[in-house]
Parts: structure tokens; C-alpha cells; sequence
């Protein structure tokens, strides 16, 4: 293994701590958006996983072990799909929730808070 | 292209071209209904079939295109998968008519035509992709795949409750997968291939410490999937809102599909040679956990939710023991699990259409009104708390047998959590029947079930088609007894497979059959 990218580990690192900071948010929005920060974060890890950069890995182009690997790319490419996909359908779920209850807030569950009521008023069940 | 390669091609291919072909025929319901049947019937024979030949000669691999590891996708069947599938494809195929009779792909919103036929055919494709894959990378596709249909089929008809629940459930799978993401990113880097056959060989050179971490990273992001305790908070929250026959194949399929994976990942990858004593501790707490949520809930599907939970750690416990016996309590368990948590979510269902409400406070009597939903309730309950001689006591006998002959203290201390939890189990049961079908109705009865807010009145065929199928959930539970024998031997042999490397490497690399 040659050695790692210094300044991609750390953009790495600060895309994670900024995914994880929106994530820990109310609004579903701010929660979209720290998914995004988080798939660019783990879109650039598995770049770093192909290790240092190389030439074009085209047939023709370079010769087999002077090339960039290959393989992390095609993988990076499907999980940079995967997130967009997933993305539209969260900012379609964000709007839904404006629709019906006038915001997008992330709610408790409401079975859970009807049993700890229960608990309080100390209700035969 | 040989029989064998078409026969692992078609599980994933098929209900992939036929969900595109489903959604052009959104105008025609009938003839979507019939080619959902069709394609699931296809590929319940396609997994039957390829059980047999797998079973007949080994370990089977497909190299998608002709590319062989590391570069390729990698396709593997081997006993474990074969069956799973087959299961799974069974499980499908009897929800399926079941929505059919219920008419879930009817309830549109706002004139926008359902799209629950064709997300329910890309849930199974993704379902198969996940049991067949060979490398990493295209488990996490799979699971993508599946999780990107049951975001769609979780939220189906967006209604309030729904777009709350799925909320919740999309956001914590989608942490989950990005982990998954960034976890297959640290293994490459590491070793330069995602081919798990190549990955059995390449995780022996590692640091012990490094082994260590990518082993327990798999298991975190897949257990947050697997609903382990103490990542479920999600799945008790999310499953009972969406419309039934979703719920029960979430509840039969997903868990199980996520606990595939860990199996095959760490029996693969992070062999133990001893009872691994982190996983014994999960799995214990999942089992206990699960159990005690279970016996407080008032809605019915609340509970089952938990129980699920619950049995989520018995088949955790048998990975945790390490060894061929432990394995085949987790493929007979994970086998009677699927089909007993279908027949009760359809169940459920049942009861939901008898009264309206699945609120155990409000419920009652349904034994004298409603006898075949209490006899079907009946069976597949006792089947999850162990009662002999149903398929749940057999699934729990191999494991406790197994734990028997690992007998370290630990071990056995889980063994009695096991105990535990069954009895437990069998209680949150009984607290059901008695409160849902067996004391006096807690409020006057209406007369016509079908007399609800927002719906009219279900025909009498599909009524039918419902009982049916849940009745045929129920009989596939009873089938497992029936063949408890050979189902048990297979399973042997399932496991010994998952212990034997050096054959699946050996299948997959140079193409011997092993």
C-alpha cells in the first residue's frame, strides 16, 4: 500500500463530522442534506481505496500498472447513483410532510408516547 | 450459457425486467395482478429447481459477462442460498395474493396509479441478489435495491402516519448503507478485492486488530438492518403503520435478509475458532429486549414487531457459537422464521378486517366471531414460543443442542436466555389470545366489518383470496414439521458448506463444483 492521500482523509473526515452534525437535526431537511455531505464522504473513501492516482485506465490509453484502479471508481459511480436516487426520494418525503402537517419535522412515535401516558395514569391494560 | 447459470440468472433478471414491463401496464390492473403471480410462481420454481441441482453438485457460480474475480460480478449459489431463496420466493408469492385479494395496489392517492406491483417485483429482485451474490460490493447493490423498494412500498399511498413511520425507517437504513458504503471502501483498501471468495483468503493476512475492526464494522451496519439490539430502535416504529402485506413481508424478508448476510459475512471473511463472547452478549440482549417490549405493547402489530426483534438474536446466538451445529440451528431458524412472521403479520391483517382496529384494548371475543383467524392465529403463535412439535421447538432444539456441545459457561448461560425468552415469547402469545380473541368483546361489535371510514365493501372472492393465503402462510409453517427430517439434514449440509471455505473458494475461483 502506498501512502494515503492526506488531504482527501481529512476532507473525508470533515464531511463525515458535518454529515453527522445534520443528521442529528429536527428538520428532515437539514437531515437530506447531511446525507449528501455523508455520500460525498463515503464516495471518497472508496476513492482513496483505489489508492494513488495514475494514468487513464482505458484499454489502449496506458499500460495495465502505470493506470488508476479501476474498480473503485465503477464502485464510487454506483453508490454516487444510489445516493442521488435516494436523495430525490427523501426531498419528495420532505415535501409530502410540508403538505400534510405544515412542516418537516422528524416526529417521536405516537405509540410509544400513548404507552408512556398509559404509564403514568397507571391504566389496566 | 449453461442450465445451471441461467437457473442462478433468474431469480434477479426476470422480476427486474418484468417490474419495467409491470409499471407500462399501470392502466391495466388485472393484467399486472397476473403477471406479479406469474413472475413470482417463475421464480419460486427457478429456486426450487436450482435447490435440487445445488444440492446434487455443489457450489454453483455465475461470473456475470464472462468477467472472472476480481474485476467481474460475481454471482454463487450454494446450499444456504439455494434454500433461503426458495423460501423467500414462497413467502413472496403468498403475499402477493394476498395483496391481491385485498386489493393494496387499488388504494390510489389523488388519481396517481399505485405503484406496488412493480416496486413489489424489485423488492424480490433485490431480495435474490442479496442470497446470490459473491463479492461485497454487490451485496450492498442488492440490499440497495431492496431498501430503495421498501422505501417506496413503506410510504405507499403517503398517508400522515406513513411519511412519520417511513421517516424514521428510511433514515436509519440509509445511515446503515452509507456505513456499508464506507466499511466496503476500509476492506478494499486493505485488501485490494471485494470478491468475498477472494476475501476469505486475503482477511488471513491481516492484523488481528485490523480483522478485528472490519469484522465488528460489518456487523454494525449490517445488525442495524438485522434490527440487533441495540440497533432496532427503528423497526417497531416503522413496520406496523404500512399496509399489510407489506408489513408482513418486511417482517418475514428484510431482518432476514440483513441476518444472510452477517452470517455469510463473518463465516466467510471473520472466522471464529471459538464462541465468539461479543455476539453471545448481543444476541442475548436482542432476545431479552425484544421479548420484554413485546409483552407491554396494545397493538398487535407492535408486538409482533418486537417479537421479531426478539428472534433476531435466537439466530445471532447460533452465529456467535461458532461451529457446524450452531450454523444449522441458524439456517433451520431462520427458515421457520420467515414463514411464522409472515402468517402472523397476515393474520393481523385478518383481524384488522373483522374489526377495524388492531388495538389490543379494543379487541375481544374474536375466537366466537371470527374461529379460523383464532385457529390461524393459533398455530404459527405456539410455533415462534417453541411449543413441540412445531417448526419453531425444532429450530430451537438444534440450537440449544449446539450450545450444549460448546459448553463453556457464557454459552450456557445465553442457552438459558434462550429458555428465557421463549417462555417469554409464549406469554406476550397468550397475553394476545386472551385479550384479542378470548375474553368478552371490550366494546360492542359492528355488524359489518366492512363498514369502515374509506372503504367499501371488500367483494366476497377476495375475502376468500385473503383467508387463503394467509391459511397457506400458516400450512407452509406445518409443511417445516412435515419435513422437519430432510429439512434438517439439508440444513447439515447448508451449514458445512458455510464452514468449509476452502470448497466455496474453490468453486468460485477455478470453477470446480465443490
Amino acid at each position: 500500500m502506498n501512502a494515503t492521500n492526506l488531504t482527501l482523509s481529512l476532507v473525508v473526515g470533515g464531511l463525515f463530522a458535518g454529515g453527522v452534525h445534520l443528521l442529528l437535526q429536527r428538520g428532515l431537511f437539514r437531515i437530506v442534506l447531511g446525507f449528501v455531505l455523508l455520500g460525498h464522504g463515503a464516495n471518497l473513501v472508496l476513492l482513496i481505496a483505489g489508492g494513488p492516482a495514475g494514468a487513464v485506465p482505458e484499454v489502449g490509453e496506458a499500460d495495465p500498472a502505470a493506470a488508476s484502479d479501476p474498480l473503485p471508481q465503477a464502485m464510487a459511480l454506483t453508490a454516487v447513483v444510489i445516493t442521488f436516487a435516494v436523495t430525490a426520494l427523501l426531498l419528495a418525503l420532505c415535501d409530502r410532510s410540508v403538505m400534510l402537517y405544515g412542516d418537516d419535522e422528524v416526529r417521536d412515535d405516537v405509540e410509544d408516547r400513548l404507552l408512556a401516558r398509559q404509564e403514568r395514569q397507571g391504566e389496566e391494560t | 450459457m449453461t442450465a445451471s447459470t441461467l437457473l442462478i440468472a433468474v431469480p434477479v433478471a426476470v422480476p427486474l425486467l418484468a417490474a419495467g414491463l409491470s409499471l407500462l401496464l399501470s392502466p391495466f390492473p388485472v393484467v399486472q395482478r397476473v403477471l406479479g403471480v406469474t413472475v413470482l410462481a417463475a421464480v419460486l420454481l427457478d429456486a426450487a429447481v436450482l435447490l435440487v441441482h445445488v444440492d446434487r453438485s455443489g457450489t454453483q457460480p455465475l461470473h456475470v459477462g464472462g468477467w472472472e474475480p476480481p474485476l467481474g460480478i460475481t454471482l454463487v449459489a450454494d446450499r444456504f442460498s439455494a434454500l433461503v431463496l426458495l423460501v423467500s420466493a414462497l413467502v413472496c408469492l403468498v403475499v402477493m395474493l394476498y395483496a391481491v385479494g385485498q386489493g393494496t395496489a387499488e388504494q390510489r392517492v389523488e388519481n396517481v396509479p399505485s405503484v406496488f406491483h412493480p416496486t413489489y417485483l424489485v423488492l424480490l429482485a433485490g431480495i435474490a441478489l442479496v442470497f446470490l451474490t459473491g463479492d461485497l460490493f454487490t451485496l450492498f447493490v442488492g440490499l440497495e435495491v431492496m431498501l430503495m423498494a421498501s422505501y417506496v412500498l413503506i410510504t405507499l399511498g403517503a398517508t400522515a402516519e406513513r411519511v412519520r413511520a417511513g421517516m424514521t425507517y428510511i433514515i436509519s437504513s440509509l445511515t446503515a448503507s452509507i456505513l456499508l458504503v464506507t466499511t466496503i471502501g476500509l476492506v478494499y483498501s486493505t485488501t485490494g478485492t471485494v470478491n468475498l471468495a477472494q476475501l476469505s483468503e486475503a482477511t488471513a493476512d491481516l492484523s488481528a486488530g485490523t480483522r478485528g475492526l472490519l469484522g465488528l464494522l460489518l456487523l454494525v451496519v449490517l445488525g442495524i438492518k438485522a434490527a440487533m439490539v441495540p440497533l432496532h430502535w427503528w423497526l417497531p416504529d416503522s413496520y406496523p403503520t404500512a399496509p399489510v402485506p407489506v408489513t408482513a413481508v418486511f417482517a418475514a424478508l428484510l431482518t432476514k435478509v440483513a441476518v444472510y448476510a452477517i452470517v455469510r459475512t463473518q463465516t466467510l471473511m471473520f472466522p471464529q475458532p471459538e464462541p465468539w463472547t461479543l455476539l453471545l452478549v448481543l444476541s442475548a440482549a436482542t432476545m431479552l429486549v425484544g421479548v420484554l417490549g413485546a409483552l407491554v405493547q396494545d397493538d398487535v402489530n407492535r408486538l409482533l414487531s418486537f417479537t421479531l426483534v426478539s428472534h433476531i438474536g435466537f439466530m445471532l446466538f447460533g452465529l456467535a457459537l461458532s461451529s457446524v451445529a450452531g450454523l444449522t440451528g441458524v439456517v433451520l431458524y431462520l427458515v421457520h422464521h420467515i414463514t411464522v412472521q409472515t402468517a402472523l403479520f397476515l393474520v393481523s391483517g385478518l383481524v384488522e378486517r373483522e374489526r377495524g382496529t388492531v388495538s389490543l384494548r379494543r379487541l375481544g371475543g374474536l375466537a366466537s366471531t371470527a374461529p379460523l383467524v383464532a385457529a390461524l392465529f393459533l398455530l404459527p403463535a405456539f410455533s415462534l414460543g417453541g411449543v413441540p412439535p412445531l417448526a419453531g421447538f425444532i429450530g430451537k432444539l438444534a440450537l440449544l443442542q449446539a450450545a450444549v456441545a460448546r459448553a463453556t459457561p457464557l454459552v450456557l448461560a445465553v442457552a438459558a436466555v434462550v429458555l428465557l425468552a421463549s417462555l417469554l415469547t409464549l406469554a406476550a402469545m397468550t397475553r394476545l389470545w386472551l385479550l384479542a380473541f378470548w375474553r368478552h368483546p371490550a366494546e360492542p361489535v359492528a355488524e359489518s366489518p366492512a363498514q369502515r371510514a374509506g372503504e367499501g365493501e371488500i367483494p366476497l372472492a377476495s375475502a376468500r383470496l385473503m383467508r387463503a393465503s394467509a391459511a397457506a402462510a400458516v400450512l407452509v409453517g406445518l409443511l417445516l414439521v412435515a419435513a422437519a427430517g430432510p429439512l434438517a439434514a439439508f440444513s447439515q449440509r447448508a451449514a458445512a458448506d458455510l464452514a468449509d471455505r476452502a470448497s466455496y473458494r474453490g468453486a468460485v475461483l477455478s470453477g470446480e463444483a465443490g
